[in-house]
């Protein structure tokens, strides 16, 4: 009885401290102006996550043509080209690039990120600009339809013939709010978690028709899926035209130096580049109306 | 033998006792009060003065968001119902058949009961996800003639397969904890063994593993959800969506409401059984 007396009041006290131990330390707040100025951005003052190095994020496996051999650090790939051509613009080396594996899903949970950007062709949309911040864009995509050769939907010749096909579009991608919004299928679409299940399910016939963004369709009808073609491209315009943006940290002082960036590889040609070599095939699908 | 009311008063001893009884009650309840009050004040204090409160509740616990996505994962959540409902009669069905092929005791009967063993043992042992893979983009590989290549199908196909053999070995514990003079008294009343099974053994093993039935299906109610792996737009997967569109985790929250909503009911009513059950076997016994 005595004893329990004191131990209740001391573990009680114990609790409370271990509950104010959980809080976490207080982020510092961060502003950001949209430009940004050549000693603003020197390597030694960039707000990184690690000194000193660049930290990337991308989703595992990387799928081409985006990356290359599901290795992001070969530079091989458009996306790793941009991410290493940024980096250097930035003043780092090739080997002060270091990645990290982020699933598409992770990228935008709250709170710290353990990436400086990351960069897995996101898709910049307002309502995603409340949760996290973009660079400006460093690709606009179109929207393109996957067809095995000797299907009914090979045949279609216009969006509207698609409708009355099963078509299929990753989630959460603007691939399948096109589907939605533009096609408008007459059955719900059918919703993959990534490009493999997409392929498994054209092939099983559970699937007429996949919408992609341009070089992924091209990469998945040229190289994945034998017998397989692209019916078309299209734009899905929800306004303005889609573009894929380097994803940060919301409030991340890095985005005005990246932009900068960005600016400087679009002016100087290396951005227009890098696309020739790694998405320059996907140019000559016909636009589906 | 009734007391008479007049003669008796509590003495000294009784009402010093009683105050000191009333006394502890009393400082009972003020140090639980308290207790309580102090530690879920601190675990909210915790919570709102963190410093990324302001963001999580922006992103998990927004309604525009919630009401955005409602729609989507209501229309989503009818695939869990559905398939739960198709389910889960199914599974019964299969759970008993393989409990009693394995309690079976003709010699015909043998190779049934090794492929029942064979068939718990590898099942249990699969993870559900892995086989509602294995028989969503397995089995229409096979690319049979007659074999429907519909998702829900062996969605559905692969639950009753998994959950069978979990049901199958609560059937089976309920069957034999059933006292062997039960199985004495049916033979001495000259009852085949199927006749003992049908009367006696089975009724009682159900009655018996009821509570654990319905614990089974509570899991199986939530266990639909893992058909969203391989993309058929149940409410998680519907929830799912919404947030990578958006950016922001809210429908998770929403999608999370439906399936207690469906559970709580359940799990209830299993506690009910549960105590119905051990009400009746006490009655004869005490």
């Amino acid at each position: 009885m005595r004893l329990s007396r004191v131990v209740t009041p001391v573990a009680a006290a114990l609790l409370a401290t271990a509950v104010a131990a959980c809080a976490p330390a207080e982020d510092e707040p961060a502003q950001s102006g949209e430009s940004a100025s050549a000693d603003e951005c020197a390597v030694a003052d960039l707000p990184l996550v690690k000194k000193g190095v660049l930290t990337v994020g991308t989703d595992s496996p990387a799928y081409e043509p985006w990356f290359v051999d599901d290795d992001p650090t070969n530079g091989e790939g458009f996306e790793s080209a941009v991410a290493y051509a940024v980096a250097e613009e930035l003043g780092f080396t090739k080997d002060q690039v270091s990645w990290v594996t982020v699933p598409f899903n992770n990228s935008y949970k709250p709170g710290k990120k353990d990436f400086d950007f990351d960069i897995n062709q996101i898709s910049i949309n307002p309502e995603r600009e409340k949760a996290v911040d973009f660079s400006d864009g460093y690709y606009s995509a179109a929207q393109a339809v996957i067809v095995l050769k000797d299907s009914p939907a090979a045949k279609a010749t216009s969006l509207a013939d698609l409708a009355k096909f099963k078509i299929g579009a990753q989630t959460g991608t603007t691939s399948l709010t096109a589907v939605r919004d533009v096609i408008k299928p007459d059955q719900d679409p059918l919703v993959f978690q990534n490009t493999n299940n997409a392929k498994q399910a054209m092939l099983n016939g559970q699937v007429d028709a996949v919408v992609a963004d341009l070089p992924t369709a091209f990469y998945i009808s040229a190289v994945e899926i034998e017998d397989s073609t692209l019916l078309g491209q299209f734009q899905y315009d929800g306004g303005e035209p889609e573009e894929f943006g380097l994803l940060f940290e919301k409030g991340s002082k890095l985005v005005p130096c990246a932009n900068r960036a960005l600016a400087t590889l679009e002016e100087n040609g290396t951005l227009d580049d890098i696309q020739q070599k790694w998405l320059s095939d996907a140019v000559s699908v016909p636009e589906l109306q | 033998m009734s007391e008479p009311a007049t003669d008796w008063r509590p003495s000294e001893r009784e009402l010093a006792r009683r105050r000191t009884r009333s006394r502890q009650r009393r400082h009972r309840i003020v140090v639980a009060s308290i207790a309580t009050v102090v530690v879920i004040g601190l675990l909210g204090a915790a919570l709102l003065l963190s410093p990324g409160w302001p963001r999580v509740r922006a992103t998990f616990l927004d309604w525009h968001h919630a009401r955005e996505s409602l729609p989507s994962i209501t229309e989503g959540f009818w695939i869990n119902v559905k398939m739960f409902l198709i389910a889960e009669p199914l599974i019964l069905v299969a759970g008993l058949a393989l409990a009693l092929i394995r309690q079976a005791r003709s010699a015909w009967l043998v190779p049934l009961r090794g492929l029942a063993i064979v068939y718990t043992d590898v099942v249990r042992g699969i993870p559900t996800l892995l086989l509602v893979f294995l028989f969503a983009f397995g089995m229409p590989a096979l690319g049979l003639a007659g074999l429907p290549t519909s998702l829900f199908f062996w969605a559905t196909t692969a639950l009753v397969v998994s959950y069978s053999a979990y049901v199958a070995e609560v059937f089976r514990s309920g069957i034999e904890s059933v006292h062997p003079s039960q199985l004495a008294s049916a033979e001495a009343l000259a009852l085949s063994r199927a006749q003992t099974m049908r009367h006696v053994v089975v009724p009682q093993a159900v009655r018996r593993v009821v509570p654990p039935l319905l614990n089974d299906f509570v899991s199986l109610q939530k266990d639909t959800a893992l058909v969203a792996s391989v993309g058929l737009f149940d409410a998680l997967y519907a929830a799912a969506d919404y947030a990578n569109y958006n950016f922001n985790y809210t429908p998770y929250l929403v999608a999370a409401v439906f399936f207690i909503a469906m559970t709580v009911p359940l799990a209830r009513l299993c506690d009910v059984l549960a105590r119905r059950l051990a009400r009746r076997e006490r009655a004869g016994a005490l």
